[in-house]
């Protein structure tokens, strides 16, 4: 996506309108030397909030596997329903679940004081998680999973190491065993070894092949994306008028200009 | 049209009947219009560094309107600000509009002011007789720094937060009333609800008051003074029979249509940040701001806005706070001084010699070098990078005195440099 793409460093070159900073050294990435690792830092989501059926999809999954612990307060069911041409009837039978109406707010049923109990603290509610983390830091999330049998939850993440939520897609995605491996540094008293992932092993697979889950997290990262924002949409297609008329607006200001001071010598 | 036949009496309206007529022997609407726009003469070889003095005054009126529509719906309150700003920007009919309009014009405002200060410094606009307006310039500037920061806290995200407690700690290196001072800054012993609602209060009613009079004296200064040019020479120097500069064209309609076609530009470029990419990588609206507040959670690294981090990165290369406060203080401050400092007999950099070139090119590196670094984490090797920029944007304040007045000047035209 174009947005993602637009980095700290991008951005801040361009707002200096070139300044002779390019020179700013980039810290290398942290990959794997190994040929073979998995570079699950360098994942991204590559959604399009553009997509429609994407959305309508990435709802799906939300209602049926986020929405029983996670909110998002700030979000209507009605709303999403407009955004996404998803008709009354549709979302009331599949996606408004008993006890809310249409117009209601996305919350969840859990109670805060359960969750506390079950999980150590309460789900966060996820309206703004696409704004104040990143669309690929979720996609990087929900693929990087593996299981950990020292843990109350019996799993593990790369990106959030020690999460507090449970491996809930493991059904879909399949349960996987990180390979770690030792990389050593420095030498006597200064040496360190460390555990530094280098892939993922299939112990069991799920219902859905590889790229059918990693099609259902995109899905699921494009909706938090379009929740984050929801007037992106209608924001970029509008945009494209407002330039095009004060570029024209420049233009006939430009030639006015050029009238009025041609009596300038 | 041309100049002179904008000034025959002929085409100014003695004495108009009706309501209009009967408005200007009760109020001077014609006259001082006349006076300010068709009357005041300016530099007929102002070049593209000279936009953004109304560009600054237009996005002032843009955040005003604006910030007048977010007031009718922003919830100031610990409890309740952070989700009145999410109201504004999903349930408020065009509330994403306001509300990026607002937040990418802060970011607008400074820029404009930084391209309009140094103009200043590649003009010596600062120098006598324009030493007042620059003061004014200056502490619209220091004021427009006030503005910014306390409305940066008010959508209470965590970054808001963090930020507040970091810049108010700061008034705590005061010797003695340190302490007291922000804690009385604060209303309470950390920021808080109080603290809030205080700054909400200063950046909606106190700062833009304070504000608009500083850039009204600003303006009246510079309409008593007229304005510099790229040569640096007074066009008031050389008249034609009217007692008209011979360099100079009426305000209006020459620098007004000019101005427009500024605007058009300058809203394009606007336009394509706030409806294309409005958090503008992390510069305009950062990733932290959109968790709310939380005490207990820091966010890393903290930095400020991109307008500020020059002075950050002093500040943080400093290893004793109080120092660095004080060297940030003095980094902000030395601009005052400018029209003292320099001792060059020219003004325009055009008609200077190598040295002083040389000193404004360093600093200029210099200010969008620790730009850069106030962006960093606070670690190696961009403390010691800072360390380095901080030298020459220094000397060129505290060295001007001196390498101002060596090494001659280029010979100082009779007249301005203009093609038409």
């Amino acid at each position: 996506m174009g947005r993602a793409s637009i980095g700290r460093h991008a951005a801040w070159l361009l707002l200096l309108l070139g300044a002779p900073l390019a020179l700013a050294a980039e810290p290398a990435a942290t990959g794997a030397e190994g040929g073979t690792a998995v570079k699950w830092e360098a994942w991204r989501a590559d959604n399009s909030v553009a997509d429609t059926e994407s959305l309508q999809r990435g709802a799906r999954n939300f209602m049926n596997y986020c929405n029983g612990c996670h909110s998002l307060k700030y979000m209507r069911y009605q709303r999403m329903a407009d955004d996404m041409h998803i008709p009354t009837s549709v979302l009331n039978a599949n996606l408004v679940p008993p006890g809310s109406t249409n117009l209601d707010y996305i919350t969840s049923a859990m109670p805060a004081a359960d969750a506390v109990v079950w999980f150590g603290k309460v789900p966060p509610d996820l309206s703004l998680i696409a704004r104040s983390r990143s669309p690929d830091y979720i996609y990087q999330y929900l693929k990087s999973y593996y299981s950990d049998p020292s843990r109350q939850t019996r799993s593990n993440n790369l990106a959030y190491p020690l999460t507090a939520m449970p491996a809930v897609l493991s059904d879909l995605e399949g349960v996987k065993a990180a390979v770690f491996r030792e990389v050593k540094s420095g030498s006597g008293a200064n040496a360190i070894s460390e555990q530094v992932f280098d892939h993922f092993d299939t112990i069991s697979p799920g219902t859905l092949t590889a790229e059918q889950y990693d099609g259902f997290v995109r899905d699921t990262v494009n909706f938090l994306d379009y929740v984050g924002d929801p007037a992106q949409v209608e924001r970029r297609s509008i945009g494209l008028w407002v330039v095009l008329f004060l570029l024209l607006l420049s233009a006939f200001a430009w030639a006015l200009k050029k009238e009025y001071w041609k009596d300038v010598h | 049209m041309t100049p002179d036949t904008l000034s025959k009496p002929a085409l100014r309206a003695p004495a108009k009947a009706g309501l209009w007529g009967w408005i200007n022997q009760r109020l001077p609407v014609d006259s001082f219009m006349r006076s300010q726009l068709l009357d005041y003469y300016a530099p007929k070889n102002f070049n593209i560094w000279y936009f953004f003095g109304s560009l600054a005054l237009l996005v002032l009126v843009m955040q005003l309107l604006t910030g007048i529509f977010l007031t009718m719906y922003y919830k100031v309150g610990a409890a309740t600000a952070f989700d009145s700003v999410e109201f504004i920007m999903r349930e408020v009919p065009y509330g994403w509009l306001i509300r990026y309009l607002h937040s990418t014009g802060a970011s607008a405002f400074f820029l404009v002011i930084y391209l309009h200060m140094y103009r200043a410094l590649l003009y010596g606009s600062y120098k006598a007789p324009r030493e007042l307006l620059w003061l004014f310039g200056m502490i619209i500037y220091l004021a427009l720094m006030a503005e910014a920061f306390l409305g940066y806290v008010l959508p209470w995200g965590n970054m808001s937060f963090w930020a507040a407690t970091v810049i108010i700690n700061l008034f705590g290196t005061i010797p003695f009333i340190g302490p007291g001072l922000v804690e009385w800054i604060r209303g309470d012993y950390g920021i808080a609800d109080a603290t809030l609602n205080r700054f909400f209060s200063l950046h909606v009613v106190a700062v833009p008051l304070v504000l608009l009079l500083l850039v009204a004296l600003h303006l009246v200064a510079l309409h008593e003074v007229g304005s510099n040019n790229p040569d640096g020479i007074e066009i008031k120097a050389k008249k034609d029979a009217k007692g008209h500069p011979l360099d100079g064209i009426p305000f209006h309609p020459y620098y007004t249509v000019k101005d427009i076609f500024g605007v058009g530009v300058f809203l394009t470029l606007m336009a394509i940040v706030v409806f294309f990419v409005p958090t503008f990588g992390d510069l305009f609206l950062e990733k932290a701001n959109f968790e709310p507040a939380n005490p207990l959670s820091t966010p890393d690294p903290i930095s400020p806005s991109w307008y500020f981090t020059p002075y950050y990165a002093i500040l943080r290369a400093v290893p004793s706070q109080r120092l660095g406060a004080l060297l940030m203080l003095v980094a902000v401050v030395s601009f005052f001084f400018l029209p003292w400092l320099d001792r060059s007999p020219v003004r325009s950099i055009r008609y200077r010699n190598w040295i002083s070139k040389v000193f404004l090119g360093l600093f200029t590196i210099s200010f969008l070098a620790l730009m850069y670094l106030g962006l960093m984490p606070a670690q190696q090797p961009y403390l010691n990078i800072t360390r380095i920029f901080v030298v020459p944007y220094f000397a060129f304040f505290w060295l001007m005195p001196f390498y101002s007045r060596m090494g001659g000047t280029k010979p100082v035209p009779e007249r301005v440099n203009y093609h038409g």
